[in-house]
């Protein structure tokens, strides 16, 4: 047999021919190319976490190169002048050396910053959208519990990241973190002495642990969590708003190649572009100004990074209630930094991990559920979630407290008990609030539905009086009422939404297209065409 | 999958038959996948069009600036002078420049793929069915005898001797594999109760120097540490100090406030607490001259000065430890004693 010449052209199906004969992945590769995205924007914020992940890696391990995990004292004598024949852990030597003696080393270290920011930002955006949609109900609540436990593994794996350098600022973390783990009764020293290696700093104990958990362990679990994570994703498919065509039993959208795999593609090449521009430009955590941890030295405005401000918020507000026990001659403490950084913390993943089981109790709702909620339909929940986010904002915002009190001029201790008083009075206002305003959001789309949209002209009757005219959505019955029902999606309450005006022209110069005639608005059409999400 | 249908219909389908185009077959290939596309369009309805031509030449574009801002990423990793040199001003805008290049270049990328993908790829609408729920019941039952089978065999349920010796072995191996983080455990907690200061070790300042009276003006303070080796390094932690000169009105109130064991502590207008807070360790030392105030700036618990460092707001309870103070016979400042009670966090054994 005559051994054909090499056609470049035959190339591809050569290698799948080859492939196919060993893995017979024709069909299930056809299937994951066939595979149905739902298109809305909301579904793109996990996306963002995702990504900022991957630049994580990325850059992290850039970074991992150059960094020396070590208290050990050297003297600096690199390029930043300031320091220069100052004494400091080569921890923090190393760092300042990635900012200053490793080209490009700065700009890698800042957007690998910028990147965990994004990541924990974009973490709890994405995870509001689930909590207020209802996602996370029937057949979720396994993938709720994974991105809940991934949310706390990220605030770890930033701790551990922003405490590496041993600049004052993560000196002063660490050592409020070792006074967290001293407060636990009964095992609080021999934790925090198994962890530090002895009394605070203890040596280098710390950061081989820090390291290993920041670069291999913590990284490592997320990595499987996100695995788990995206399995199950696809495992379940994904959920989708109401709407034409939708259903519980469906998909609806595009197939996942070349369209949806592309938008991903081009939305992470986005994600890293900005942050590259954020990375380059916007400075952040610039460690050679804060100089090396010295036990003795702080200075105010201390925050920690946005995700665990929420923690330094209610220690800063939890009242100087401290516990003491005395047993056989001997007294015991526990002090009160215990509450707000053990207890809370524990409270708060206890609830967020089972919530999708305690509603399910509370709202005796078991069923199975594909198809997304919106949240003015849903009050109780999102009255729960306003109050959770209020929580959180008003812990947030005590966290700086000392900043906002110096910026605006106000005591530091009016702003430490509005905080106090705030996180007591303020959720349950929330709640109130969200869940009033989504009855009205309620009221209104029936309103729409059972009289038309309001078109803004109004009519003189003969006898004087004045009325709003109305575009009802449906043929109206003789009182000029329709019985629409409605179906969980945007109800239309603008007259351009049902095609009073024709989209615009486009071109700047000229028209680049004909214009298309203005369709008629037809009785029947009410609802949204069956669409991808794209308007 | 969907392995009705496929054997239902498959063997009406031949696709080799010429009349089928290729989108026939895409259309096929979806059904069998449980996907059927009920709205496939280009997105021109004339083809080479006006409209089409621009947004090519978008993307095209794009793709241009791409290009461009990826060899200026390059060319300014390679020549920008980058090296730190103070009072120059280029080196500063080597990470403002990479940033730049390199975040247009990924951000073109984006905007060209996206715009392809949403303006020139063809509309498409496709509906996939779920197969949601739990598996078909006859499954369940076959894999769960399956399962049932795999005790019986093992027959642990008839050999009980096997189950307790199994639980007898493995227990320990199992407490065994945790074994090797007992490295981790150290057990020196009286550390906590002691600082470097004793009797007789003089006070120091931060370049090493010894503190003398007159180093600290009236209504000041300043921060000292034990005179001992490494004194003033992080290996002592604990011992960090402030040392304040009050001025007389307050000093006098400060003496008659002397709580029992404090007495004896202060050495004329001078007094020495801890720096470290004892709410979570941060060095408590904005001192406000004013009233007397010492604040922590980490949680802002604050420290009455002139009433042995008593915490009158934020979340610490107790007081900064005071370290008895006088002057030796040289003229430099001397503890008499470490603290008296452990500084910093409280911690459960703290007596």
């Amino acid at each position: 047999m005559k051994r054909p010449k090499f056609d470049p052209k035959q190339a591809p199906g050569a290698v799948a021919d080859w492939a196919d004969q060993r893995l017979a992945g024709a069909s299930p590769l056809r299937k994951l190319f066939n595979k149905v995205f739902p298109d809305h924007w909301s579904f793109m914020l996990g996306e963002i976490a995702l990504y900022s992940f991957i630049i994580l890696l990325l850059t992290g391990t850039f970074l991992a190169f150059f960094f020396t995990p070590s208290s050990a004292e050297v003297v600096y004598h690199g390029s930043y002048v300031p320091l220069r024949g100052i004494s400091m852990s080569q921890a923090y030597a190393s760092a300042l050396n990635i900012s200053f003696d490793v080209r490009g080393g700065l700009v890698l270290r800042q957007i690998h910053h910028w990147s965990a920011l994004l990541f924990m930002a974009a973490i709890v955006v994405h995870m509001l959208r689930i909590f207020f949609t209802g996602a996370f109900r029937r057949p979720r609540e396994m993938n709720w519990m994974v991105g809940f436990l991934l949310f706390w593994l990220g605030f770890l794996e930033g701790f551990a990241g922003y405490s590496l350098p041993d600049d004052a600022l993560s000196g002063t973390g660490l050592r409020i973190a070792d006074a967290i783990m001293l407060s636990i009764p009964v095992i609080g020293t021999w934790v925090s002495f198994a962890i530090f290696g002895g009394e605070f700093p203890g040596g280098d104990r710390i950061f081989s642990l820090l390291y290993i958990g920041h670069v291999f362990l913590i990284p490592g679990i997320i990595l499987g969590l996100i695995a788990l994570h995206l399995a199950l994703l696809v495992k379940q498919k994904h959920t989708q708003w109401p709407g034409p065509g939708r259903t519980e039993h469906n998909v609806v959208g595009h197939r996942m190649f070349p369209g949806f795999a592309a938008k991903g593609g081009g939305f992470f090449m986005i994600v890293f572009g900005v942050l590259a521009l954020f990375g380059g430009l916007i400075q952040i955590n610039p460690i050679w100004l804060f100089g090396p941890y010295k036990a003795a030295v702080v200075s105010s405005a201390s925050q920690p990074d946005w995700y665990v401000m929420f923690l330094d918020g209610s220690t800063r507000l939890m009242p100087p209630w401290e516990i003491r026990i005395h047993l056989f001659n001997h007294g015991y403490t526990v002090p009160p930094i215990f509450w707000p950084t053990v207890v809370l913390p524990g409270v708060l993943v206890t609830l967020g991990l089972l919530y999708p089981f305690l509603e399910q109790r509370f709202m005796r709702d078991r069923a199975h559920h594909n198809l997304l909620q919106r949240p003015r339909d849903v009050p109780t929940r999102t009255g729960l979630g306003a109050m959770a986010v209020t929580f959180f904002v008003v812990l947030t915002l005590s966290g700086g407290n000392d900043v906002i009190a110096d910026k605006f001029d106000i005591s530091l201790n009016a702003m430490t008990w509005a905080g106090r008083i705030g996180l007591l009075v303020l959720p349950p206002l929330a709640y109130y609030l969200a869940y009033r305003i989504a009855l009205g959001l309620q009221q209104h789309d029936r309103e729409v539905l059972a009289h038309g949209v309001e078109t803004g002209i109004i009519k003189r009757l003969p006898n004087g009086a004045f009325v709003e005219v109305h575009q009802p959505l449906a043929a109206p019955d003789e009182h000029g009422h329709t019985e629409l029902p409605y179906r969980g999606w945007v109800v239309p309450k603008k007259m351009n939404r049902i095609g009073a005006i024709g989209p615009a022209i486009k071109g700047f110069f000229v028209p680049v297209e004909q214009p298309e005639e203005p369709r008629e608005v037809e009785a029947e059409e009410q609802r949204e065409e069956i669409t991808s999400g794209r308007r | 999958m969907s392995e009705t249908e496929t054997d239902r219909d498959a063997p009406e389908f031949d696709p080799d038959d010429p009349k089928l185009t290729r989108f026939d077959l895409v259309r096929e290939g979806a059904r069998r996948d449980g996907v059927e596309i009920v709205h496939y369009q280009p997105r021109f309805t004339r083809p080479g069009s006006k409209e089409e031509k621009r947004v090519v030449r978008f993307v095209a574009l794009c793709f241009a600036i791409v290009g461009l801002a990826a060899l200026a990423f390059i060319v300014a990793y390679v020549a920008w002078p980058w090296h730190y040199k103070p009072g120059s001003n280029l080196n500063k805008f080597y990470t403002p420049v990479l940033g730049l290049t390199l975040g247009l270049a990924l951000l073109f990328i984006g905007i060209a793929i996206i715009t392809w993908a949403k303006k020139l790829l063809p509309e498409e609408v496709s509906v996939e069915r779920r197969h949601d729920g739990a598996s078909p019941d006859v499954e369940r039952k076959l894999t769960a005898a399956t399962a049932m089978s795999m005790v019986d065999e093992l027959g642990i349920q008839r050999r009980p001797l096997l189950k307790g010796a199994v639980a007898l072995g493995l227990a320990p191996v199992g407490v065994a594999a945790i074994m090797p983080l007992g490295g981790l455990i150290k057990d020196h907690k009286s550390d906590l109760l002691t600082t470097a200061w004793k009797k007789g070790v003089r006070l120091m300042h931060d370049d090493g120097t010894l503190v003398r009276p007159e180093d600290v003006s009236a209504g000041g303070q300043i921060t000292v540490f034990p005179a001992i080796r490494d004194g003033n390094t992080n290996k002592y932690a604990d011992s960090p100090t402030l040392l304040i000169h009050l001025r007389d009105s307050d000093a006098k109130r400060a003496l008659s406030n002397a709580l029992p064991i404090n007495k004896g502590a202060q050495w004329n207008n001078y007094l020495a607490y801890s720096k470290i807070c004892t709410h979570a360790g941060c060095p408590a030392s904005l001192y406000e001259q004013q009233t007397n105030r010492l604040l922590c700036p980490c949680h802002q618990s604050q420290f009455d000065i002139t009433n042995n460092a008593r915490p009158i707001f934020g979340p610490a309870t107790r007081r900064l430890p005071q370290l008895p103070i006088t002057v030796d016979s040289d003229g430099y400042f001397v503890a008499t004693s470490d603290y008296k009670v452990p500084i910093g966090p409280g911690f459960w054994e703290r007596p």
